[in-house]
């Protein structure tokens, strides 16, 4: 991870526009932003973020790589496209700051014990082992992720519901151990793989 | 002139025989307007009662008529009757449509429709039928000053349209600022690259027309006359000079850059990696030449950065620099931007900008500034760091907040601001500072009032340019193009065509003794006795458009097609000498003595209301179309702008015994709306000093008030007039009354 990251300050230098354009899901598109604020000002966690939108593609613009993709407020973002919908330049605003996300998780420069970014790894860890969720693990991961103790707090938190919905059987307890899994756990595996390889293409990432 | 025969027509149309004593009216003008006809008729305006009025003119030999119908704005084409004098009693819009409907309202209504009615009887006493303008002229051919792209769009248009034109330059060659450009802004979609200039062939075009005759390295050494009879001087570089007469002047002598030395904090004139936009031009066009990309002027080594800086000496609140906003060079440095770009793109090309201005089609041509990759970064440039090879670019960067940005350019374009090149400004002349006063005049006009077109803000040209662009305060010459207005090369075509339009219909005006703008198709005009004359130059000093030049013994000579029929000069005169035929001192004056004036104990104040024509009296007929009512006392004469009130009026009315006077003019200073650019300015002055009358009499100064009104004050010019009348109501009848 640490290579890939050096790899791409030597490959692009100072140029984090280019970068951005050539290795980010629809990065070609932050040039085109004039500036009106138009969906920082729309964004519903707009004013929590460290850099709303509208300032993250000045950043880039600016050349501000170490502080654009180490910033958690593209991970904020809760694709809810209030600033895709009023865009005037039609930028497709969501999809640039998940895929800055994921280009800064890559490089390993996302901040760490970043919920969200938590949550995006033990989810997709989850879902592409057996090609389904497995929700009950999913969960106590999630509570779990601050340490045991933490996580017999949330756990005791949620016993209410945890009862409900066992007896309206949405929650089986031996999905703990074995879980339910797709038919062709293999086609699914070599089928992430093939989309991985031509997401690489595309974005120029070394293989 | 035959013998005067007056008579009054009386309409009941339009609910007019409902709401008023129609019979009683028609006794008013009998009895005391003293018409020798008078009729009535249930419907003026149709074609039967508009055969009446003819007949009466055919066979009766009536010469003067006075119609109590509707505002003299409506049923203008009805009742056109171009042989006899002609006023009218505003009976509809001005008394059934403001008052209210109900039995007790009635008196009151009555009377305002029988005092109409005495106005209009006793004005068209007063009137005279234009005789027609004794000054005509008849040349028909365009000067046009200047040959940029304006000037060349205008001469062009002029001769497509059918006209001969001389076009002067005063260098040696056609063009302007165009032919030094490299290639300009995209006038077509899809507005993606920068294209040709065309100036080559536009120029080619020019020198090619038969009908256009070019005189280059020539400036104006004099300029007379009128439109329609313009004398010109033309003087060449070589010495020579010729003299040529024509009917109307465009001047399209457009701007200069500002002084980039002026500068220095951003590093103007200290170093040559720092240029103007028009420095840039010149590099490109060099480079052009030689085939090769743009070179570091400091050392003739590869650009790798180009930074653009917005506004530069723009848009400055500081008063140092220029205070407006050029327009153009926002697109202007996208341009430039994109030659670098589509020469290669790996030059970074950087715009900062505090707002990036576009008009017109140049939101397309930024996004495709955009899309080649041009960086555009809003901020705010502090300081340019030039020396050796390399500048720096100090800004605030806008959006991040960061007051210490900064980047690395090898070359810096200032997008600084276009300066009218407009001659001399004739009204600071006395003023200025001894290096301005050097300024060369561009028309050396030999009028009374100096040697150029007047000018409004920042050294450009006085136009109105939302309401009547292209018009000047000098008959017959037009401004185009950026001696107007800073603007773009798409915007001065658009302007030079305007211009010369405008152009065109001067000429053609002035051969028919007709007046321009605002009063076309007006055939009075002003004249004065001379033997009461005292040659204050009042007149010589106020009119707004230079007609009036000075004789040798110091009386006013009118120039008739110079003169927009305003009347200010008769409003200026102290001894009341100037008049039109259908417009002068007694017209008015004679309306106002004509109202009915009820005692002290009446409880009935009469206020006397002067409108301008052209915004207060619209809005008051308005006002009457909405139904909008006011108060039943007041008794409203149009003027032609509060600028031909003269003090007698306000005198006189207030000696009869009007409890107040309300005068109502248009907007003046610098974003002023009047038509005549200085009449209400002229009339608020002047009543300003009205106090001292109003002190002699033992009046209160509130008798008299004054109003800006715009034509869109529909509803807020009945409440003016109820305010005030509330207020006359409060200090009390004047104690003049019954005195006259
Ligand atoms: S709404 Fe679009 S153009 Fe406006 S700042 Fe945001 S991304 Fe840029
Ligand atoms: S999609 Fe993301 S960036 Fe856009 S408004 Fe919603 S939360 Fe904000
Ligand atoms: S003041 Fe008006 S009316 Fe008088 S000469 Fe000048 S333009 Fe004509």
């Amino acid at each position: 991870m640490g290579d890939m990251n050096i790899q791409a300050i030597e490959q692009y230098r100072s140029d984090f526009l280019k970068e951005v354009e050539e290795r980010v899901e629809e990065g070609h598109w932050v040039k085109m932003c004039m500036q009106c604020g138009v969906c920082s000002g729309s964004c519903p966690f707009g004013p929590h973020w460290a850099h709303p939108p509208q300032e993250i593609f000045m950043m880039i613009r600016a050349g501000k790589r170490e502080e654009v993709l180490s910033s958690d407020s593209m991970w904020m973002c809760t694709s809810c496209y209030n600033c895709v919908v009023r865009c005037p330049r039609q930028l497709p605003i969501t999809q640039i700051m998940h895929g800055l996300a994921t280009y800064a998780h890559r490089l390993g420069l996302a901040p760490r014990n970043q919920p969200t970014r938590d949550f995006s790894i033990l989810f997709w860890e989850n879902c592409t082992k057996t090609g389904r969720v497995n929700e009950l693990k999913l969960t106590l991961g999630v509570y779990f992720r601050e340490g045991l103790m933490a996580g017999i707090k949330k756990a005791w938190n949620m016993r209410n519901i945890g009862f409900g919905l066992l007896l309206t059987k949405r929650l089986n307890p031996f999905e703990l151990f074995k879980g339910h899994a797709c038919k062709d756990q293999k086609g699914i595996h070599a089928m992430l793989k093939k989309a991985q390889e031509i997401e690489a293409r595309r974005h120029k990432l070394p293989a | 002139m035959a013998e005067m025969k007056t008579a009054a027509y009386v309409c009941r149309g339009c609910g007019i025989g409902e709401r008023i004593d129609t019979a009683r009216t028609a006794k008013v003008a009998e009895k005391e307007g003293k018409v020798q006809l008078v009729r009535q008729h249930d419907f003026l305006c149709n074609a039967e009662g508009v055969q009446l009025i003819r007949d009466d003119i055919e066979k009766e030999g009536v010469t003067h008529i006075a119609i109590g119908a509707c505002s003299r704005r409506s049923k203008t084409e009805a009742f056109y009757f171009p042989t006899v004098a002609l006023s009218r009693a505003n009976l509809r819009e001005g008394v059934i449509w403001t008052q209210p409907e109900t039995e007790e309202a009635r008196e009151t209504t009555q009377e305002m429709a029988d005092d109409y009615v005495r106005m209009a009887c006793a004005e068209v006493k007063k009137m005279k039928l234009p005789a027609g303008n004794p000054e005509v002229g008849h040349a028909k051919r365009l000067l046009v000053v200047g040959g940029g792209v304006s000037g060349m769009t205008a001469a062009l248009e002029a001769a497509k349209a059918g006209y001969s034109v001389v076009l002067v330059e005063k260098t040696g060659s056609l063009g302007g600022w165009a032919a030094k450009i490299h290639q300009r802004v995209p006038f077509h979609e899809p507005y993606q690259d920068p294209a040709p200039t065309g100036v080559t062939e536009l120029a080619a075009a020019v020198t090619g027309d038969p009908g256009i005759k070019v005189y280059l390295n020539a400036t104006l050494s004099r300029t007379s006359g009128a439109p329609g009879r313009f004398k010109v001087q033309i003087a060449t570089e070589s010495g020579g000079s010729s003299a040529e007469e024509v009917g109307a002047i465009v001047q399209a002598t457009g701007f200069t850059t500002y002084d980039i030395a002026k500068l220095p904090e951003l590093g103007g004139g200290k170093s040559p990696n720092v240029v103007d936009q028009a420095g840039l031009e010149k590099l490109a066009m060099e480079a052009a030449a030689k085939g090769q990309p743009i070179r570091r002027p400091s050392d003739g080594g590869e650009v790798k950065t180009v930074a653009f800086v917005q506004c530069a000496g723009q848009r400055d609140e500081t008063g140092t620099h220029l205070p407006y906003c050029s327009g153009h060079c926002c697109a202007t440095s996208i341009k430039q931007a994109m030659y670098f770009k589509d020469a290669n793109p790996g030059v970074d090309t950087v715009v900062i900008y505090t707002d990036l201005r576009v008009p017109g089609n140049g939101e397309d041509f930024y996004r495709s500034g955009q899309s080649k990759g041009v960086t555009f970064t809003k901020g705010k440039v502090s300081s340019v760091e030039a020396g050796g090879n390399g500048c720096k670019v100090n800004f605030h960067d806008l959006i991040l907040d960061d007051k210490n940005a900064s980047i690395q350019a090898d070359l810096v374009v200032l997008a600084t601001g276009q300066v009218p090149v407009s001659g001399v400004n004739i009204e600071k002349q006395e003023e200025m500072p001894a290096e301005e006063k050097k300024v060369i005049s561009i028309l050396n006009l030999d009028y009374r009032q100096g040697p150029d077109l007047p000018q409004l803000k920042y050294g450009f040209t006085d136009s109105h340019f939302i309401c009547f662009p292209y018009e000047t305060r000098r008959t017959g010459i037009y401004a185009a193009g950026p001696v107007r207005r800073p603007m773009d090369m798409v915007q001065a075509i658009e302007d030079a065509t305007g211009a010369t339009l405008k152009a065109i219909q001067a000429m053609e005006n002035a051969e028919l003794g007709r007046a321009a703008h605002p009063r076309s198709g007006d055939l009075s005009f002003p004249s004065f006795r001379v033997d009461g004359c005292t040659q204050c130059k009042r007149c010589t000093v106020e009119c707004p458009f230079g007609a009036i030049d000075e004789d040798e013994q110091r009386y006013p000579v009118f120039n008739e097609s110079r003169c927009r029929r305003c009347g200010t000069c008769m409003g200026a005169c102290p001894v009341r000498v100037i008049s039109f035929e259908n417009y002068s001192v007694d017209t008015v004056g004679s309306q106002i003595k004509a109202v009915d004036m009820p005692d002290e104990f009446s409880e009935k104040p009469r206020i006397l209301v002067l409108a301008c024509e052209n915004d207060a009296y619209p809005a008051l007929d308005m006002a009457g179309m909405t139904r909008t009512q006011y108060s039943a006392f007041v008794r409203v004469i149009p003027v032609r702008c509060l600028g031909s009130v003269n003090s007698i009026w306000i005198t006189d009315a207030l000696n009869s015994g009007y409890d107040g006077v309300m005068l109502m003019g248009c907007k003046h200073g610098d974003d002023y709306q009047c038509h005549f650019v200085k009449g209400s300015e002229l009339a608020t002055y002047r009543m300003s000093k009205i106090d001292d009358t109003l002190k002699q009499l033992a009046l209160e100064t509130e008798r008299v008030a004054t109003y800006e009104v715009a034509i869109t004050d529909i509803a807020r010019v009945p409440r003016l007039i109820n305010d005030y009348a509330a207020k006359i109501n409060e200090i009390g009848m004047s104690p003049l009354k019954g005195f006259a």
